[in-house]
């Protein structure tokens, strides 16, 4: 199906016609009874990957199955930042990816994903923040990844409404900071993928909830789904915080468990913050939306839950820390609060890997910070399923790690802060 | 936020308790257990959406363990029981389980 492209000149037609001749950027087919692969789950990382299945690999016998609507669970959930400081060097080439991809994503999808390279920056409010910042620096470095120590001095001249007194409970020492990381349009990430996958044929179904995975002979042969059976050679989860729950379709239990993590967003101000600010310490990270509003993201609740929505003390707890790092917020109004189920990993890294059953692959276990990698996530477990072998940048985060012991601690640069 | 029936303390909300998570794992016998079993026991989880056994710790009270039976779903909690107490009988569906 050729599409329009979207240009400066589409945009002024469509002005011209009073914007009514825009077409649908994507289809919605009924389901085939069969495809060549199935995606369950209809996120950022599912259709990255239905898109790279196409584009890399030249699948496009493919169908991408989501319970609600496009883009309606962490992927439009999340505080959109984007960077790549991770410590071990399995995850920093996987996050590095990412950014990479980022970087040249509006023009690859013809979609703007409004990426903005605003910098992101980690506060430091004692010795072991400091040490812990230096050290990743230092891997990050080694890795090729841009990363720099900073003063709390020039952190105040990069973001001044932050207070750097020494006087309160939590003071800024200083921080890192890498410049290319920062925000993109999450939204538009998921749409983007979305437009471009439709456009290779690729059919996107929503409102079709996968409800069995069928396997025969330790091999999957299709899924039951609310829609009716679909058969299927391959099937690719890329699940979120219902991993645990499609996991035991196939039998399988995983190690994840399923939190509620909340975002918010104040009312909207005039422009007063053009970086990302984070703090693993205090749990708050902060950025500004073109619309003007704080974007400000929580800690996970301590409990599972499957609810998408989470308790106020987690928001008290962060606002708090906000308040007393940003003292111009005090007399704003919060507009909005959320909560998505993120599936949290004990070594807060993810899982992309095959599975005993054969072609049945798994990609789950982002917790709080999917949202980064959604490019590259999607670009090697595109790899996996077509290759049926993982690709270098994934071969660590194999599920198999759980019984070898190679776990992939990134629970400092991970955190909560994402 | 959750209302927690202390066994000892009475309701109390839940920021004065630490969750510990799934309940009821056994620990094999290091000395005889393969990799996969071990692996098994420290990081799967069931994680089930809906009714769901597990710890929790009244941290900033008596300091005991007990165990919760709670539903993923809706939060509601079925029954409130000791740390050394097998799970008691709840329907599954009136968790919500799937």
């Amino acid at each position: 199906m050729a599409k329009m492209k979207y240009s400066i000149f589409s945009l002024l037609r469509q002005a011209r016609d009073y914007h009514r001749g825009w077409p649908k950027a994507w289809r919605s087919p009924d389901p085939k009874p069969s495809y060549d692969v199935i995606i369950i789950g209809g996120g950022g990382h599912g259709l990255a990957t239905a898109y790279y299945l196409a584009k890399e690999h030249g699948i496009t016998n493919v169908a991408v199955l989501e319970k609600g609507w496009l883009g309606g669970g962490n992927t439009g959930r999340n505080t959109t930042i984007v960077r790549s400081n991770y410590l071990w060097d399995e995850s920093a080439h996987l996050y590095e990816h990412s950014l990479k991809l980022f970087e040249g994503l509006s023009q690859d999808l013809n979609y703007n994903i409004m990426f903005s390279q605003r910098g992101v920056i980690n506060l430091a409010h004692n010795e072991h923040d400091l040490k812990e910042l230096t050290r990743r620096g230092h891997a990050c470095r080694l890795n090729g990844i841009d990363y720099e120590m900073i003063s709390a001095e020039q952190i105040k001249q990069i973001a001044p409404i932050i207070n750097i007194s020494k006087n309160i409970r939590y003071p800024v020492l200083g921080g890192s900071i890498q410049r290319r990381a920062g925000n993109a349009r999450h939204d538009a990430v998921a749409w983007g993928y979305a437009r471009r996958a439709d456009e290779y044929g690729i059919d996107i179904i929503q409102n079709c909830e996968v409800t069995g995975i069928d396997i025969e002979n330790g091999r999957v042969t299709g899924v039951q789904t609310t829609r009716g059976p679909i058969k299927a050679r391959k099937v690719g989860a890329v699940p979120a915080g219902h991993a645990s729950v499609v996991g035991r379709m196939a039998g399988l239990t995983l190690p994840v468990e399923s939190h509620p993590l909340q975002a918010m967003v104040s009312e909207p101000i005039k422009p007063v913050l053009d970086t990302v600010i984070m703090s693993n310490t205090v749990h708050v990270y902060i950025s500004q939306s073109d619309k003007g509003e704080l974007v400000l993201g929580a800690g996970i609740d301590p409990y599972l839950s499957y609810a998408q929505r989470g308790s106020l003390d987690v928001i008290e707890h962060q606002l708090e820390a906000l308040c007393d790092l940003y003292p111009i917020v005090k007399r704003l109004r919060i507009m909005r609060t959320w909560g998505g189920i993120v599936d949290t990993c004990p070594d807060a890294s993810p899982i992309i890997s095959k599975t005993p059953i054969e072609g049945l692959y798994m990609n789950c276990g982002w917790g709080t910070g999917g949202f980064k990698a959604t490019p590259g996530s999607g670009w090697v477990f595109a790899h996996t399923i077509a290759q049926d072998r993982p690709h270098r940048l994934n071969e660590a985060f194999d599920l198999k790690r759980f019984e070898s012991g190679f776990l992939i601690d990134e629970h400092g640069a991970a955190a909560v802060a994402h | 936020m959750l209302l927690i029936e202390c066994p000892h303390c009475g309701p109390r909300e839940q920021t004065e308790f630490t969750c510990g998570g799934e309940g009821h794992i056994v620990r094999p016998d290091p000395d005889t257990a393969t990799d996969a079993e071990w692996g098994h026991y420290l990081f799967m989880r069931k994680n089930p959406k809906g009714l769901h056994f597990e710890r929790w710790f009244h941290a900033h009270g008596c300091r005991q363990w007990f165990h919760a039976a709670r539903s993923t779903v809706t939060h509601e909690i079925f029954a409130i029981y000791g740390i050394d107490e097998p799970p008691p009988a709840i329907d599954p569906s009136k968790a919500g389980s799937q």
